[in-house]
């Protein structure tokens, strides 16, 4: 089947209903999307599809054929989506591994609410399990990257 | 990309041309002080603790400085923190500064354990001398070269972020790295006065940021190997459980799966990638032994535990006539109880094994490099150093990757023995949860009586639950008369206790196939709980406020009394809070650092809402007040994951929950404010990756009982 991720086309050969997650990790060969439970419960492995944000351990490959997948590596080319940078800003990552699932639901979220409330952040980022505990951060993070977004003016 | 430094092992055999010609290609270094060289330092490093600064710093060329790291990032910021000690003495310019983890060698000893390892909150003040000495040699070298070079005394140059001058000269370290590295370092250097620091005690941003922010961050799990397949294993669905025999038929038809071997801890079945592997496994036919395993539950043990509290085990502490005092006098008198918990560090575990012509190659994340390489040695009749450990992050460590079995490691290497294949071992969420090390179950019994003026005058603890160390290694340092040391602390050494006449604090350590191990924060999980709930009862008993109660019994001028004095400062403690709310506290030393914690909650339908948590963090002198303040925060969620959530019961022998949808950890949503104000102090340093879990569910227990008179006394927290 053919997949779209960040923009590439791919050739791959696999079983319909694996998991779009292993396939973008295993075949593919971009690790940024992390696997954490398997199930949809802990939101390492979200990746966009046309834009909104998706569990790609839940996903099989074969129902985002044709669509447009984009996975941590391909949010910017060179570390600078707004989250990415409010991110590094806020000093936010801990051990790292929940943080490319974090900034796609948080990219996700600033899409369609560019000024998010706390309440917003919460109800969009709950899905998404962070040991670490680096809940706070991630919310001064997101605010900060809805004000970079608004100071660039590509409020998209 | 890993490639091996220059550090102890390799210099040591390399000659001075070859370690220059090594550094001419630009393969490797500008610049390795070959410590080991030194005139007398080889019968020296052999009785010492290898103190060797060349083991630390590499300067490029390009006046990149690279500081190899002993310790494992896990997320605790060692990757920020270490360079930044290093980096002041060397007085080197930070934008130039990175790390990388350093290979596992004797030369990263921890220097208080003998062992490479990352645990106990120990990081930090370990190395804080070691790291400053090595960055100080280096900078004397590099001032060495110049002077040399430009035909001055050493007097006459001075350093300046990167730079070496004097008059009118002046040169990078990177220009004069290869000079340095032939020199002798000197026996001894003067390190800096706190008050010269320009790097350590400021906030300072972390240096592994942007890799963990564009995904290219190489954790275990996304290591590649040539013709690396990956495997999943079927492990004992009880405690304790054989494999009797299986079938690989249905598991060998699955699309992509390459074979099935059984090893000693199951049946792996290894795929061309993790889906096959996967698939393979669930299509995989074990019958299992299950042995005794299948008689354990967590009723019957809370039952077993409940008879052995009624009895006096082996004594931790004891001061006065326990028995006496409690004759004829009022006994308080509770029980306590916390279950067994999962680590369920975010990245699942896993290991990359490569073994080749001349030894083994390892790829993991772990906190315990020596053990892991000692234990895979041995399986593949290698020695130690023909096993190389290629540290990569750690998606969380929490103590699960800190095992003294190496259980982890040891499996995977098994695996590639028996496949013959290069093989990546990845665990599923359900193998983590369900595959044992846990925190383990405890059960206290605490009696006290109070005096007229409602101070305790006895005070008596029982501790129940299965010993972390008794089978390890460490079981001849760390288990005395009887005591695992782990399962009191925290309780023998709790603060109030000295002003207690007659105290006693003892312990069962009954076994069970249930394998244990340290969580963060280790005893402290349990009996931080446990003390700070039941001194909280005994406030309540006395009619007093928890916080005088509190102030009354510790020592004026001890840390816990500062650590607790601004806390409650702090959230304004006695202040009128919102309707519906109130507040507890607690206040915990742990790891040689004292937190002090208050809770704000509210109870709405049976449902505990933690609104706020006031921490102060006494840890000594401070690092990276940035790094300080993420760890508390960072501990506090992981306290109030198990003060409100997870559990891990038994049910014949079988682990009835799998993933978090039944072990539910702590979500942003739930996440309160957390404050963290750190106690202006020069005391001696403490840890932080562990010290800020313990205050938090008494904390919250107490604020819980504020709120509705019921005091309760077993995690996780339930009103229904």
């Amino acid at each position: 089947m053919k997949l779209t991720i960040n923009g590439q086309s791919h050739d791959v050969d696999v079983p319909d209903d694996m998991p779009l997650l292993w396939v973008i990790r295993d075949v593919v060969g971009l690790t940024g999307t992390k696997f954490g439970c398997g199930m949809a419960q802990c939101g390492a492995c979200t990746v966009h599809v046309d834009g909104a944000p998706l569990r790609s351990c839940i996903t099989p490959a074969s129902a985002v054929a044709g669509k447009k997948i984009t996975t941590i590596e391909g949010l910017s080319a060179d570390t600078s989506h707004a989250v990415q940078r409010a991110w590094i800003d806020v000093d936010v990552v801990q051990c790292g591994y929940c943080q490319s699932g974090q900034i796609m639901a948080a990219a996700a979220l600033l899409a369609v609410t560019p000024k998010p409330t706390d309440a917003d952040i919460d109800a969009a980022m709950s899905g998404n399990i962070c040991r670490c505990g680096t809940y706070q951060r991630i919310r001064t993070a997101v605010h900060r990257a809805s004000e970079l977004m608004q100071e660039a003016g590509h409020v998209a | 990309m890993w490639r091996e430094p220059l550090g102890m092992t390799k210099t040591r055999a390399l000659n001075r041309r070859d370690f220059l010609k090594t550094a001419a290609t630009g393969l490797v270094v500008g610049f390795c002080i070959p410590v080991a060289m030194r005139r007398g330092m080889a019968q020296e490093a052999a009785k010492a603790p290898p103190v060797s600064p060349n083991a630390f710093v590499r300067i490029a060329p390009d006046n990149t400085v690279t500081i190899l790291l002993k310790h494992s990032e896990m997320g605790q910021g060692i990757w920020t923190s270490m360079p930044m000690v290093l980096a002041d003495e060397l007085d080197c310019d930070w934008a130039n500064v990175r790390a990388e983890h350093a290979p596992a060698a004797p030369a990263y000893a921890h220097t208080v354990f003998g062992i490479q390892m990352t645990g106990g909150s120990t990081s930090t003040w370990e190395s804080f001398e070691q790291l400053r000495k090595a960055g100080a040699t280096a900078r004397v070298l590099l001032i060495q070269a110049a002077a040399q070079k430009w035909k001055k005394q050493m007097s006459e140059c001075h350093t300046e972020k990167g730079y070496v001058i004097s008059g009118s000269n002046r040169a990078s370290y990177g220009d004069l790295a290869q000079d340095a590295a032939l020199l002798l370092p000197p026996n001894d250097v003067k390190l800096k006065d706190a008050q010269d620091y320009t790097i350590i005690g400021k906030p300072t941003k972390r240096l592994d940021s942007k890799a963990k922010v564009n995904g290219s961050a190489e954790f275990g799990i996304d290591v590649k190997r040539p013709n690396m397949v990956v495997a999943t294993v079927a492990r004992p669905p009880v405690f304790g459980a054989k494999v009797k025999s299986f079938d690989a038929t249905k598991a060998k038809a699955i699309p992509g799966v390459v074979d099935v071997v059984q090893i000693p801890s199951g049946v792996a079945v290894l795929g061309k990638h993790f889906w096959a592997a996967k698939q393979g496994r669930d299509a995989l036919v074990v019958e299992w032994d299950n042995g005794a395993g299948t008689a354990i539950s967590t009723d019957s043990l809370r039952a077993d535990y409940r008879k052995l509290a009624q009895t006096q085990g082996a004594v931790a502490k004891s001061a006065g006539d326990i028995d006496a005092a409690f004759k004829n006098a009022h006994v308080i008198e509770a029980e306590y109880e916390v279950p067994f918990l999962a680590h369920a560090p975010m990245e699942p575990l896993n290991c990359t094994v490569e073994i080749g012509k001349d030894g083994c190659d390892i790829y993991v994340g772990t906190q315990f490099q020596t053990m892991d390489q000692t234990l895979s040695a041995k399986i593949l009749g290698l020695k130690p150093e023909q096993v190389r450990i290629h540290t990569t992050f750690l998606g969380g460590g929490f103590g699960r990757r800190a095992n003294p079995a190496s259980d982890f490691v040891t499996e995977a290497v098994e695996v590639a023995k028996a496949s013959g294949k290069t093989v990546k071992v990845v665990w599923t969420r359900e193998d983590d949860i369900r595959g044992g090390y846990y925190r383990p179950m405890w059960l206290s019994r605490l009696r006290a009586s109070l005096g007229k003026d409602g101070k305790p005058t006895a005070w008596s603890h029982t501790i129940v639950g299965q010993s972390i160390i008794a089978g390890s290694p460490f079981a001849a340092a760390m288990i005395k008369n009887g005591v695992d040391e782990t399962s009191v602390e925290g309780a023998f050494d709790a603060p109030y206790l000295a002003a207690i006449p007659a105290h006693r604090v003892d312990l069962h350590s009954p076994t069970s196939p249930v394998t244990v191990l340290w969580w963060r924060s280790v005893g402290h999980s349990n009996t931080g709980f446990v003390v700070e709930s039941f001194i909280d009862e005994l406030a309540h008993a006395a009619k007093k406020d928890p916080v005088e109660y509190r102030r009354e019994l510790l020592p004026p001028n001890s840390r816990e009394r500062r650590a607790l004095d601004l806390a409650v400062e702090k959230f304004e403690w006695g202040k009128p809070l919102p309707k519906g709310h109130a507040a507890g506290v607690a206040v915990h030393q742990s790891f040689g650092s004292y937190a002090a914690q208050v809770a704000e909650v509210s109870v709405r339908d049976s449902t505990i809402k933690v609104h706020r948590v006031v921490c102060a963090i006494d840890c000594g002198p401070v690092v990276n007040p940035l790094m300080v303040e993420a760890q508390m925060q960072s501990g506090i969620v992981f306290g109030l994951s198990a003060a409100l959530h997870s559990e891990l019961t038994l049910k014949d022998g079988r682990i009835q929950q799998s993933n978090f949808h039944n072990y539910p950890v702590l979500r942003s949503n739930e996440m309160p404010l957390v404050e963290v104000h750190i106690v202006p102090s020069t005391d001696k340093m403490g840890g932080c990756g562990e010290p800020g879990t313990p205050p938090t569910a008494p904390a919250v227990a107490n604020a819980v009982f504020a709120a509705t008179g019921k005091r309760l006394r077993q995690l996780p927290l339930r009103l229904a």
